[in-house]
């Protein structure tokens, strides 16, 4: 078991994101934010790979990757954070790749989503849920 | 296992596998029919290639009794599959017959009365005799360690592993994987491994963390029976979360199914014609990795501590279950040929410590070992009256006793208490020295906390620990037993999602519901921050031991499970 400090942060987050970041009341929803990056089309689920943990090993800052080749920008979304928007990658036509690496914060458990705009203004999609936990009983 | 009880798969390559899950292949054994050594190791060599598997020892050199778990709930596809099923129902898996010598070793009902007749298992003296005639038989076989070896003892402890260290380089271990290994901290595991280990320790899975870049040796190559065969080892995927990352801050473990995959290949492309994955990952999740990851024909499981008499196929991979505490060794025995795996045959061979005779070096080796520590080790601090025992997904009647010293001890109104899998278990009428409370708690981070919880946390962590456990996708399952609780009873549904699962909290003293915004005294151990204070809890159990003197404890009904 666990318990104390770490609880303590865990529970604190919403409210230390809130204060700091800005007001979730004020922030962009997921389906706003996907609205206006898609314009409109429907995603498809093939040509980008999402990596990232099963369970986060430290929720403050969790390893994510995203590539889809022949795309000219990826968003990236924490669906579950009082500010969804993580980051919006553009790749020029000079880009040797189009793949992006970050470290997030997740405040709980949810679902991390990557939408990536082709050329062509066609749109791809891939999730991952990534768990936050509490953890300490493994044995 | 026993006699004639082995299963053989001649034809894994072929489209039609005849019984697939293999249930009920086995021949019925006799129940009458003496036990004998030879009968335990009978095994008709086959094919080009054999395999030794020993896993979660968690450093217990001799022989123990060990209870296998009357709760082992499978979710999802998993449920009523192995190992989820348990007693009566494992009986007629795979065609035991009751009160049997492996009825006895692999299942928990009438477990004191069968424990008489064939008494204790494992001993790491009697495992060396089982892996010398291995090797007599097949000088070729590799040896292969699945991790949780260093750790769990008194002696383990006070040495940081050398007792354990000493005993598998003795035992010619070719490699390993690790997970409880690195509760010792990364220094005490790197000098282990740079300069006491004379086999590899693998792990593709251990990444720099700062870097993201492997750490440590994904796989090695042996050239044996004329197959150049792949070892890759997958240390316990969630390392940093289950146990405490202040201790090994370098590394960044998970399950990396994509780095699997990319070690497979590589491996294939530099020319092995066999891969066997050395996997710390937990049963539920190597049988999801196997079939996602192309290539693997054999994994070796570990970390959930399931015996399973069969091989369990996933597509053409089979996964391969030898159990925990040195009660069980595989042999496995594998027919390759133009590069592919085209048949194997398989044999969980128990260790009945009264029929296996021990190896004489081995058992030397281990009294030297144990020798500063003896009058420690087996000073008497108790007798018990129940059996004591902890596996299982819910509370054992160790774990009774555990949290009851922590409640008494540190005054509080709620114990919390780790659902680790480990742990002898204790005989009615039997001792209990030091060395079994340590069997049962030995952790560099043993210190018994006291805290105050409001009972909405209280209810937070239950949740969260029994997503660990029962989340339908084995990838969310970190292995372990649910949290134990003292003083607190609870209903649980199995099916329901975190967060609904874990309701009726009840204040056992007072009989009240716990309220979600009162706060609780609270006390546990094995807590994964760094920084905890209080006392050591084997110095809690013994110190509560020696005022009751005999234990003698009630059936505990304080938790409801539902949604089975």
């Amino acid at each position: 078991m666990k318990l104390s400090r770490r609880e303590a942060l865990w529970f604190g987050l919403g409210g230390m994101a809130a204060a700091t970041l800005s007001n979730p009341a004020f922030a962009a929803t997921v389906e706003e934010l996907t609205a206006a990056f898609t314009a409109g089309a429907a995603p498809a689920m093939d040509g980008i790979t999402l990596t990232a943990p099963e369970i986060a090993e430290n929720g403050n800052t969790v390893p994510i990757a995203v590539e889809a080749p022949g795309a000219v920008a990826i968003m990236l979304l924490a669906a579950g954070n009082p500010e969804p928007s993580v980051a919006t990658f553009t790749f020029g036509a000079a880009a040797g790749s189009q793949m992006a690496a970050t470290r997030i914060r997740l405040a709980k458990t949810q679902d991390v989503v990557a939408l990536a705009k082709m050329a062509d203004g066609s749109i791809k999609q891939a999730s991952a849920t990534v768990k936050v936990t509490i953890g300490g009983c493994g044995g | 296992m026993i006699s004639r009880r082995e299963f053989l798969q001649a034809s894994v390559a072929a489209s039609a596998i005849v019984g697939i899950s293999g249930f009920g292949n086995w021949s019925k054994l006799s129940a009458q029919q003496a036990l004998t050594q030879d009968q335990l190791l009978q095994f008709d060599d086959f094919g080009n290639v054999t395999l030794i598997h020993i896993t979660d020892i968690h450093a217990n050199l001799k022989p123990i009794w060990f209870r296998e778990p009357e709760w082992n709930i499978g979710v999802g596809s998993a449920k009523g599959q192995p190992p989820h099923v348990v007693g009566k129902a494992f009986i007629d898996m795979f065609n035991l017959t009751p009160a049997s010598p492996e009825a006895y070793a692999l299942t928990y009902e009438d477990f004191e009365a069968l424990g008489k007749t064939y008494g204790r298992m494992g001993g790491m003296d009697r495992v060396a005799t089982v892996v010398k005639s291995i090797r007599a038989a097949r000088p070729d076989a590799i040896l292969l360690d699945g991790g949780d070896t260093w750790h769990g003892s008194m002696t383990s402890y006070l040495t940081k592993g050398q007792d354990v260290v000493n005993v598998m380089n003795a035992l010619g271990v070719e490699a390993m994987t690790s997970h409880w290994e690195w509760t010792f901290g990364t220094e005490r595991v790197k000098e282990i491994v740079e300069t006491q280990l004379k086999f590899p320790f693998l792990g593709a899975n251990i990444f720099d963390l700062e870097w993201d870049e492997p750490a440590f040796e994904p796989y090695t190559f042996f050239e044996r029976g004329g197959v150049k065969i792949a070892v890759i080892g997958q240390a316990f995927p969630y390392m940093p979360i289950a146990n405490p990352k202040w201790m090994f801050p370098e590394y960044s473990f998970g399950i990396r199914e994509d780095r699997m995959q990319e070690v497979v290949d590589q491996a294939r492309a530099e020319g092995a014609e066999l891969v066997v994955c050395l996997s710390h990952n937990g049963f539920d999740v190597d049988k999801k990795m196997a079939g996602r990851v192309k290539g693997i024909d054999v994994i070796l499981t570990g970390h959930t501590h399931d015996a399973i008499p069969e091989p369990v196929l996933v597509g053409e991979t089979i996964l391969i279950a030898s159990g925990s505490h040195g009660k069980f060794v595989s042999r496995v025995d594998l027919d390759v040929r133009d590069g592919r795996m085209m048949g194997f045959k398989h044999k969980l061979i128990p260790i009945f410590s009264d029929v296996i005779t021990p190896d004489a070096e081995m058992s030397s080796l281990i009294e030297a070992e144990r020798a500063p520590y003896k009058a420690d080790l087996e000073t008497v601090v108790a007798k018990s009256e129940s059996l004591l025992y902890r596996r299982g997904n819910f509370q054992g009647t160790w774990d009774d006793v555990i949290c009851n010293a922590v409640m008494s001890e540190r005054d509080a109104e709620i114990a919390m208490s780790p659902g680790v899998r480990w742990g002898a278990s204790i005989m009615p009428g039997q001792d209990i020295t030091r060395e079994d409370i340590h069997s049962v708690c030995s952790m560099t981070y043993g210190q018994v906390y006291r805290t105050e919880m409001t009972g909405e946390t209280i209810h937070t962590i239950l949740e969260d620990v029994a997503d660990n456990l029962f989340n339908p996708d084995p990838y969310y399952q970190q292995g372990g037993d649910m949290v134990r609780i003292g003083g607190m009873g609870f209903a649980i549904d199995v099916n329901k999602p975190i967060g609904e699962r874990i309701t009726n909290m009840t204040h056992l003293k007072t009989g009240d519901a716990i309220d979600p915004a009162k706060s609780y005294v609270v006390a546990g151990w094995g807590s994964v921050n760094e920084g905890t204070e209080g006392p050591q809890i084997w110095d809690v159990i013994e110190s509560h031991l020696r005022k009751i003197g005999t234990v003698n404890l009630e059936p505990n009904t304080s938790v409801a499970v539902t949604g089975i």
